[in-house]
Formats: C-alpha cells, sequence, structure tokens
C-alpha cells in the first residue's frame, strides 16, 4: 500500500486543480487555515469554493482571487460583524465576481449528507417563509409519494476535493477527530478526494469505539501540521484566537491593507511553520 | 450598584421569558447572554443548544463564536451539526428558539441577509445560518433587537426567516411547525403578536418608558395592546450576575492566546 502520508505543498499540488468545487470544512472548531494558505500560495484560480460558514479563511481566498463562486449558508465573522473581502466581492466585484449559491445551515448539512451517501438531492422540511428559494433556483421542492407533503430538496454536495483538520492520523490514513465536529464527516464522506491536515501522526490509533474516525480507504493524503487551524481553534490542543478574530476586522476592512498584510504574513511564508513565527514577529 | 441600562433591561426581560427544564436553541450575541442569564439565575436547569452541536452546556463565560471551545467543554455531549438540525430542531424537539435579527417587520419575519436588493446589495450581511429552520420549527420564538425606525421596519429588504409571514393567520396555513414569534423583545420594551391579525403590537414597557418613545423608534405605526404592562427594573440578583459574567467574559476574551508551537 502506498503511503498516504504526504507533505501539504504536495497534496494541495497534486489534488487542488484550478476550476476545482473544494469545500473547507470544519464549524468554528478544526477549521483547515493551513491548507487555505497554500491554496492561495499556489495561485489556485476560479475555485468553487463550499462552506457552511466562510469564515476568515474564505476571506481570505476570496479577497486574493482564487474563487468564482460560493456555496454558503452564514458569511460573517462570528461575533465581531461583516467578512470584509467577501461583502467587497459580492458588492463590489472586487477582485473579481462571485457567483453565490446561498442556503441555510439545514440544506447544506442535508446536502452533504445526501452526497455522502450516494444519494442524488436531499430532502428536509426547510426553506419554509424564506424567500432564498426565489433567488436561488437550486433551491426546490418535492411532494413526499407517502403523504404527498411538499418538502424542500437541495442537489446533494459532492466536491471534487474537502479538506479538513484533524488531532490525529496514525501512518495508514486513518483519521480521528473529537470536539464540535459540524458537517466534517458528512463533508469527506461526500468528497471525491479528501485532504486532511493533523496535529500529530501516530503509529497506532486507540480503539475508538463511537469514535469520529475517517477510515484510510476514504482518505486521499494527510499531512502533519501542527497548528494548522489555528486561528481557529483544536481541543486539547490550543484555544481559539478570539483576538485575532476581532483584530481581522481592521485588517480585512480596506483592500490595500488586507493585501499588504497576507503578502508578509502568507505569500512570504513558505509554510505553516513560517506563517505562525511571522506573527510571533508582530505580537 | 448603579442604576440599570437599557441594554441591561432588555437581556434581563428576555432572560425571564424562560423557564426551567425548557429546551432552548440561542442565537449568538444578544440571545446568548439572555439565555445565560437565564441559566445562572432562575432556570439552572434551563437546557441550551448552541448550533454548533453543543447541548446542555453552560459556559462559565460568553462564547465569541457559535462554537469557541468554552460551549464544547461545559455541555452535556456534542453531537455533529446534522443531527442538530434534523433530530432535534426539524423533529420538534426544541422549546424556544432564540434569535436576533437586523430588521423585524410587523408581522415578525426577519431579515438578516441583506439591505437593498439582493442581487445589487447594499449591505450584505451574513445570511440565514440556522435561523430559517429554527424559525420555523421551534415551538415558539423569541427575537431580540435593538428598536430604530431602520431596524423595526414596515417592509423588510429580504426575508431570511419567516414570523406571521403577511398576517391574519398565513403561517398557520403553511407547513411551519412552531408557533412563530411570541416576544420581540426592544430596549424599550416587548412586542407580541395580536391573536387575529398577528400584528405586534406593544405589549409592555420598561419602567420609565413612554408610548410615543415606543412609536418613535417603531418604522410602521404601532398598534398598542388594550392594557400596557411595565416590566420590573432588573433585580439585584440579575443586574450583579449580569455584570458579573459580562466582566467575566471581558477578561476571559482579552487574555492573550498562546500561538501554538
Amino acid at each position: 500500500m502506498t503511503s498516504k502520508i504526504t507533505t501539504l505543498t504536495e497534496a494541495i499540488a497534486a489534488y487542488v486543480r484550478d476550476g476545482a468545487c473544494i469545500a473547507l470544512e470544519g464549524f468554528t472548531h478544526l477549521i483547515p487555515f493551513a491548507a487555505g494558505h497554500e491554496i492561495i500560495r499556489q495561485g489556485r484560480r476560479n475555485l468553487h469554493l463550499v462552506r457552511m460558514t466562510p469564515d476568515l479563511i474564505y476571506d481570505q481566498m476570496i479577497g486574493m482571487g482564487c474563487a468564482s463562486k460560493l456555496t454558503f449558508s452564514w458569511g460573517g465573522n462570528p461575533g465581531v460583524g461583516s467578512l470584509h473581502r467577501l461583502r467587497d466581492a459580492v458588492e463590489n466585484q472586487w477582485p473579481a465576481p462571485l457567483v453565490i449559491d446561498e442556503h441555510t445551515h439545514a440544506g447544506v448539512a442535508a446536502a452533504y449528507s445526501a452526497g455522502a451517501a450516494g444519494l442524488p438531492f436531499a430532502t428536509l422540511r426547510g426553506y419554509l417563509g424564506t424567500d432564498l428559494p426565489s433567488f436561488n433556483p437550486r433551491i426546490r421542492s418535492v411532494d413526499c409519494p407517502f403523504t404527498g407533503e411538499r418538502l424542500a430538496a437541495v442537489p446533494a454536495l459532492n466536491p471534487d476535493v474537502t479538506i479538513l483538520h484533524a488531532q490525529r492520523a496514525d501512518r495508514h490514513g486513518n483519521v480521528t477527530m473529537h470536539g464540535i465536529i459540524g458537517a466534517q464527516r458528512e463533508a469527506a464522506f461526500a468528497a471525491r478526494a479528501l485532504i486532511v491536515t493533523v496535529e500529530d501522526i501516530v503509529e497506532e490509533l486507540p480503539p475508538a469505539m463511537n469514535g469520529v474516525v475517517l477510515p484510510h480507504w476514504i482518505v486521499s493524503a494527510v499531512a502533519q501540521c501542527p497548528g494548522g487551524a489555528y486561528p481557529s481553534y483544536v481541543h486539547d490542543h490550543y484555544a481559539r484566537d478570539n483576538g485575532f478574530y476581532q483584530r481581522w476586522d481592521a485588517i480585512a476592512r480596506e483592500r490595500d491593507v488586507f493585501l499588504a498584510w497576507m503578502d508578509r504574513h502568507v505569500l512570504a511564508s513558505r509554510d505553516h511553520a513560517t506563517f505562525l513565527a511571522s506573527l510571533r514577529e508582530v505580537a | 450598584m448603579s442604576a440599570w441600562t437599557r441594554d441591561e433591561m432588555m437581556t434581563v426581560a428576555a432572560a425571564r421569558l424562560l423557564w426551567d427544564g425548557c429546551v432552548c436553541f440561542v442565537g449568538i450575541g444578544l440571545p446568548s447572554a439572555a439565555c445565560n442569564l437565564a441559566r445562572l439565575t432562575h432556570s439552572p436547569d434551563v437546557v441550551l443548544i448552541y448550533e454548533s452541536g453543543t447541548v446542555g452546556t453552560r459556559p462559565d463565560v460568553l462564547p465569541l463564536s457559535i462554537g469557541d471551545g468554552e460551549l464544547a467543554d461545559t455541555a452535556a455531549c456534542v453531537i455533529p451539526l446534522p443531527e442538530v438540525f434534523s433530530y432535534l430542531l426539524q423533529a420538534g424537539r426544541v422549546d424556544v428558539g432564540f434569535l436576533g435579527a437586523a430588521q423585524v417587520d410587523r408581522y415578525g419575519n426577519l431579515n438578516s441577509t441583506v439591505i437593498g436588493p439582493y442581487d445589487a446589495p447594499k449591505t450584505r450581511l451574513p445570511g440565514a445560518g440556522g435561523a430559517t429552520e429554527i424559525a420555523a420549527h421551534a415551538k415558539q420564538t423569541f427575537v431580540m433587537l435593538k428598536a430604530t425606525p431602520r431596524s423595526l421596519v414596515a417592509k423588510l429588504d429580504f426575508r431570511t426567516s419567516g414570523g406571521f409571514l403577511e398576517g391574519n393567520g398565513a403561517r398557520a396555513r403553511t407547513s411551519m411547525r412552531g408557533t412563530g414569534p411570541q416576544s420581540v423583545i426592544t430596549d424599550f420594551g416587548v412586542l407580541k403578536p395580536h391573536a387575529e391579525s398577528d400584528e405586534l403590537h406593544l405589549s409592555a414597557l420598561f419602567d420609565g418608558m413612554t408610548v410615543d418613545e415606543a412609536c418613535a423608534a417603531t418604522g410602521w405605526p404601532l398598534k398598542v395592546a388594550a392594557t400596557v404592562g411595565t416590566i420590573a427594573p432588573p433585580t439585584k440578583v440579575e443586574l450583579e450576575t449580569l455584570r458579573a459574567l459580562h466582566a467575566r467574559t471581558r477578561e476571559a476574551h482579552r487574555r492573550p492566546v498562546r500561538l501554538p508551537a
């Protein structure tokens, strides 16, 4: 069996193509920042980004011109305010026009679940009383064949590549995670290829009855990347840097300040360790 | 102890609406403070659910995001997000949904999506998140927002989450299972839906506020209930508990986080 253990640089180069549909998941917790930065460094373009909560990582990728389409359900800086780069793209088409495919959390969660199960669409009692279906032709309805009830239907989400961050993997490529796990398991099983960055790689994982395990045969590549979710967090490793999320508001507000920050900390850093070191210098 | 502010009164008035044992789906921001104040005062066994999948959570400080580690650390259990929306919310296992919004209209419909046209927005807001389905499926919802004629509006720019839709029983004719917004808590008092028209009426005022002030802060001609109650000022315990919670939160959020090595 060929090893799935690789570097983040090689994994992104091998699996993320221009124009691909990619999902970097992680609900507040375990957001794969290092992987997003590597995609920016490698200059990917025209990506269809999928994420329930775009968060700072998609703000950065959109602002750096990686994306042409966004599927999402809540696009803010949690507890702080706007994602200014996302807003600039939607309101002013800067740096490029961004097509939006907007949903609700329940709808995206259902669409990932359908994708993971190999079904063509998801159905839910959702999108009721909202204007969203009038603006998004991908939100449709289906009549229950048993009761006749009209239910919402959304197409399954099957990203070309899902990218996650997790606590640990073993040398075979099995991955475990714990804490807030959002819809990561569904996004992982829905994907055509799955890249996972982890804090640690161990020889063997302990038995994890009922635990969240992504089995090695659905995992395409694993890269060790300590701190890879920062400024998001990793339960039992490091806390969410709420101060950074608050400071991001001022960094992202103006285009030139944003570009200078990305240049100094992301583009000038060869990898995530260098990125973290560059933040320590200004701390 | 100094006199209370209207923001504090708003949180206290909202907290008083919850009851012990109630299963409550908590929105971030104003609702989060109110729900935890209820838990720390009159309702120690309220079950707080955040959409990150943290169920029965008892945070010592208020989270900045909907998924801070504090929420997971103090939760009775942490479940996958699809289960939160399907098994708990859609299946009708939530008593109260507590929501905020940028705009509310006279029928309790909410906008958190966009100001201006959807395709050419003046201000792009975060969007629905969990709110649309919370508004549809929680057995009832409470809405909190600061009142101005730009937040309590005659017509929404976009309807993100359904309240009573066009009113006069329109909601009851849909497959939305919950009963809709039963209280809108503002910083002057509380609005409640009229039994027949579903239109929000002024139901109660904070101590010291007037009907004229309420009408001036509302962007439609606000109707007033037959009797308008006065909401009792915060008790010493309510005020001390709320201020201590905010103080702990400020201190915790100020604490620098060590960058991962």
